[in-house]
C-alpha cells in the first residue's frame, strides 16, 4: 500500500494574473465601498463631520449669525429670509441646526473614543489572561452594567450641577456607564481567537504574551468591536440629546439639538419649525451612524448577514 | 534516514492529568481525566516515530505536553539530555528552537491577518538571534521554496492558498528554527488523499535533507506506516506497544493493535472476505474513570482476573520481539491471515 504514495512534484502555482495581495481588511473596504447603504450613511455622515468642523460653510447661504437674535421676529415659519424659520429667542433655526451638529458630533466621537478604548484594552486583558484578572474586571463592569445608562447619566450630571455642566462632563457621564459593553464584546471576541490553532502555534515558537495580543489576538477580535463603536457613536448622540432636553446636558448658550428641543416644546403648536428641524436632524444623524455600524458588520463578518 | 546515535528526546513517564472541578466560587476537585497515564519512549537522530490510536485515547495532549503547551503533572522531557523546564523563561526559549510542530488543521493553524511572508518569518522576530533583520526575507523565499511554493507569493494572505499549499506553510514555519525535531499532529487528515501523498513526500525529503526527527501523530495506520522508523500504540493514556514499524504491522502481540489492524481497509476485493476482523464490543471507557489493571480489559477477549488486578507493564513479553504491555502477549499476524 505504501508503494502506491508516489512522489509527485508539486506544481509552482502561477497565478493568472498578478493582483495585489488582499488582506481581510481590505477585502472588507471592497465589500463596503459595494454597499448603497455605506455609501449613503458615509456621506451623511461626511456633510455631518464638514458641518461641525466648518459651520460657516454651511450658515453662510443666509445671513444670520446663530447667536445674533431678534425678539421681535420670535417663532416665525418657514421663509425666504429664514428657512428653517425662527425659534422663541427669535434666532434663526437653521444656523442653529448647523451650529449644533459640532456638539452631537463631539459628544459621538469622544464617548466612543473612550468607552472603546478602555472596554477595549480591559476586556483584551480579561479575556487574555482568564482566572482572577477577569472574574475581577468582570464584576466591576457588571456593576456599571446593572445602572441604567440614562439614569445614570442623569444622576452624574445632576450630582455636577448645571454651573459645571457641559460637553465634557456629558462625555464622562456617558462613558462611565458604556465601557463595560465593549468590555464584553471585546472579552468575548478575545477569548475565541484565543483558543484558534495559529495562537498556539505562536505560542508554541515561543511569543510573548505582548506578541500573541497584538500581533495574533487582536487583529482577529477587533471586527465585533469595531461595529460596535460605530453604532454607539449614534446611541451617545441620541443621549447627549436627551441629557440636553432634560437639563441636565449641554447648557445654553452652548447649542445643541436636545437643548433646542427642549426649548421649542412648549410652544410646539405655534411654531413647530423650531422643534421639528432639530429632531429630524438628530435623527438622521443617529440612522447615519446605525446604517454605518451596519454596512461595517456585513463587511467585517459576512457570517452575521 | 536511517535513525542513529543517542536518543535525541527522552519522555520519561508523562503524566498529564486534566482536574475535574465542582462549584464556582470554592472549586473542589472531584476526580481528573487522566487523558496522558505515564508515557516512556526514546527518539533518535533522524527517525520517525508514529503514534497511532483512536480518538480521545490522548495522542494530542502528547502532542501539547512534548511542545510545552501544557504543563505535565509529572514526568520528564529531556532533549539532547537536557531537562525541558517549562518554569524558566530562558531554558523554554532554547527548548523551542529545537522542537517544533505541525498542526493538523491548515485552515485555523494559520492567522488570516498575517501575510505568509510574516508568518513564516515570525519565528526570526521571536528568535532574534537566529537571523540578522536583513537576511529574513531571504530566508523565508528560501523556506517557500524548500516546501515548493512559489517565493514569490510571499506578500499574500493564507486564505488565497489551496489546503495542501498552506500545510507547507505550516511545515515552512516549523522549519524556520532549523529544529531537530519536529511533532507533526495529524498533518494530513484535514486533506484529500491526492494531497496527502504529496506531503508525505515533503515530510520525507525534509528529513532526508535536514536530518530531522518527527513524532508523526496519526489515526490512518496506513499513513503512519508508510512514515514511520518506529510504531507506538496508544489507549487511554497509556503506549500498549511500541516497535518497529515491521514488529506492530507484521507481529501485533497486543489484542488492542490486532484489532486496530484488522479494521485497516484491504484495497484488493479477493481476499477481503476471508480475512479475519477483530470487531471490539463496546466504547473505551472513561479517561476520568479508567478501568483497573489492564485498561483494555474491559474490551478485551483474552481478559482474565489478573488483568483486572495487576497492570501489565509495557516490556518484551515471551514469543515477542518488542514491548508490549499485556500479560498474554502473544504474535498474531491479523493483515496477512487468510
Amino acid at each position: 500500500m505504501s508503494d502506491t504514495l508516489t512522489e509527485q512534484k508539486p506544481k509552482s502555482v502561477k497565478p493568472p494574473k498578478q493582483k495585489k495581495p488582499a488582506s481581510l481588511w481590505s477585502d472588507a473596504w471592497y465589500d463596503l465601498r459595494r454597499s448603497k447603504v455605506f455609501i449613503i450613511a458615509a456621506v451623511m455622515i461626511a456633510v455631518l463631520v464638514v458641518m461641525s468642523i466648518i459651520p460657516g460653510l454651511f450658515s453662510s447661504v443666509n445671513a444670520f449669525d446663530p447667536t445674533t437674535c431678534d425678539l421681535t421676529k420670535a417663532r416665525q415659519g418657514v421663509s425666504a429670509a429664514h428657512i428653517f424659520g425662527t425659534d422663541n429667542q427669535g434666532c434663526d433655526t437653521y444656523s442653529r441646526v448647523i451650529y449644533g451638529a459640532r456638539i452631537s458630533i463631539m459628544v459621538g466621537v469622544f464617548s466612543t473614543l473612550v468607552t472603546t478604548l478602555i472596554g477595549g484594552l480591559l476586556g483584551l486583558l480579561a479575556g487574555f489572561y482568564g482566572r482572577w484578572t477577569d472574574t475581577i474586571l468582570s464584576r466591576v463592569a457588571e456593576i456599571f452594567f446593572a445602572i441604567p445608562s440614562t439614569l445614570g447619566a442623569l444622576l452624574i450630571l445632576a450630582l455636577v450641577g448645571r454651573e459645571n455642566a457641559g460637553i465634557w462632563t456629558v462625555v464622562v457621564a456617558l462613558s462611565v456607564l458604556a465601557w463595560p459593553m465593549v468590555l464584553r464584546i471585546m472579552r468575548a471576541a478575545v477569548m475565541s481567537a484565543k483558543s484558534q490553532d495559529y495562537v498556539l502555534a505562536a505560542r508554541a515558537l515561543g511569543a510573548g504574551p505582548g506578541r500573541l495580543m497584538g500581533r495574533h489576538i487582536l487583529p482577529n477580535a477587533l471586527a465585533p468591536v469595531i461595529v460596535v463603536a460605530t453604532m454607539n457613536m449614534g446611541v451617545f448622540i441620541a443621549a447627549e440629546a436627551a441629557l440636553s432636553f432634560l437639563g441636565v446636558g449641554i447648557q445654553s448658550p452652548d447649542i445643541s439639538w436636545g437643548l433646542m428641543i427642549a426649548d421649542a416644546r412648549n410652544r410646539f403648536l405655534q411654531a413647530p419649525e423650531a422643534l421639528l428641524f432639530p429632531a429630524l436632524f438628530l435623527s438622521l444623524t443617529v440612522l447615519a451612524f446605525v446604517m454605518l455600524g451596519d454596512a461595517v458588520r456585513d463587511a467585517l463578518d459576512p457570517k452575521l448577514r | 534516514m536511517a535513525p542513529q546515535g543517542d536518543p535525541i528526546l527522552e519522555v520519561r513517564d508523562l503524566v498529564k492529568h486534566f482536574p475535574l472541578t465542582q462549584g464556582i466560587v470554592m472549586k473542589r476537585q472531584i476526580g481528573a481525566i487522566k487523558a496522558v497515564d505515564g508515557v516512556s519512549f526514546d527518539l533518535r537522530r533522524g527517525e520517525t516515530l508514529g503514534v497511532v490510536g483512536e480518538s480521545g485515547c490522548g495522542k494530542s495532549t502528547l502532542a501539547k505536553l512534548l511542545m510545552a503547551l501544557e504543563k505535565p503533572t509529572s514526568g520528564s522531557v529531556k532533549v539532547n539530555g537536557e531537562l525541558v523546564d517549562v518554569h524558566k523563561g530562558s531554558n523554554l526559549k532554547r527548548f523551542r528552537r529545537n522542537i517544533q510542530m505541525v498542526m493538523q488543521d491548515p485552515y485555523t493553524s494559520l492567522n488570516p491577518r498575517m501575510t505568509v511572508g510574516d508568518i513564516i518569518g515570525e519565528p526570526y522576530e521571536i528568535h532574534t538571534d537566529v537571523a540578522p533583520k536583513g537576511d529574513r526575507r531571504k530566508k523565508v523565499q528560501d523556506l517557500l521554496e524548500v516546501v515548493g511554493l512559489n517565493p514569490d507569493h510571499i506578500n499574500r494572505y493564507p486564505h488565497q492558498f489551496s489546503g495542501g499549499q498552506r500545510q507547507r506553510i505550516g511545515i515552512a514555519r516549523g522549519l524556520a528554527l532549523q529544529p531537530e525535531i519536529i511533532i507533526c499532529d495529524e498533518p494530513v487528515s484535514a486533506l484529500d488523499v491526492s494531497i496527502q501523498a504529496q506531503v508525505i513526500n515533503l515530510l520525507e525529503r525534509l528529513q532526508t535533507e535536514f536530518g530531522l526527527a518527527y513524532i508523526f501523530i496519526a489515526h490512518d495506520l496506513s499513513v503512519v506506516r508508510h512514515i514511520s522508523d518506529r510504531v507506538a500504540v496508544m489507549y487511554l493514556g497509556k503506549i500498549v506497544e511500541i516497535g518497529k514499524d515491521t514488529e506492530i504491522y507484521d507481529k501485533p502481540s497486543h489484542p488492542y493493535t490486532q484489532a486496530l489492524l484488522s479494521a485497516v481497509p484491504v484495497p484488493d476485493p479477493e481476499g477481503r472476505e476471508s480475512r479475519e476482523r477483530i470487531i471490539l464490543q463496546g466504547d473505551p471507557p472513561s479517561p476520568a474513570n479508567p478501568p483497573s489493571g489492564c485498561r483494555f480489559r474491559t474490551r478485551c477477549w483474552k481478559a482474565q482476573e489478573i488483568c483486572a488486578v495487576e497492570e501489565p507493564l509495557l516490556q518484551i513479553r515471551p514469543g515477542t520481539d518488542h514491548e508490549s504491555a499485556c500479560h498474554f502477549a502473544e504474535v498474531h499476524d491479523v493483515v496477512h491471515a487468510s
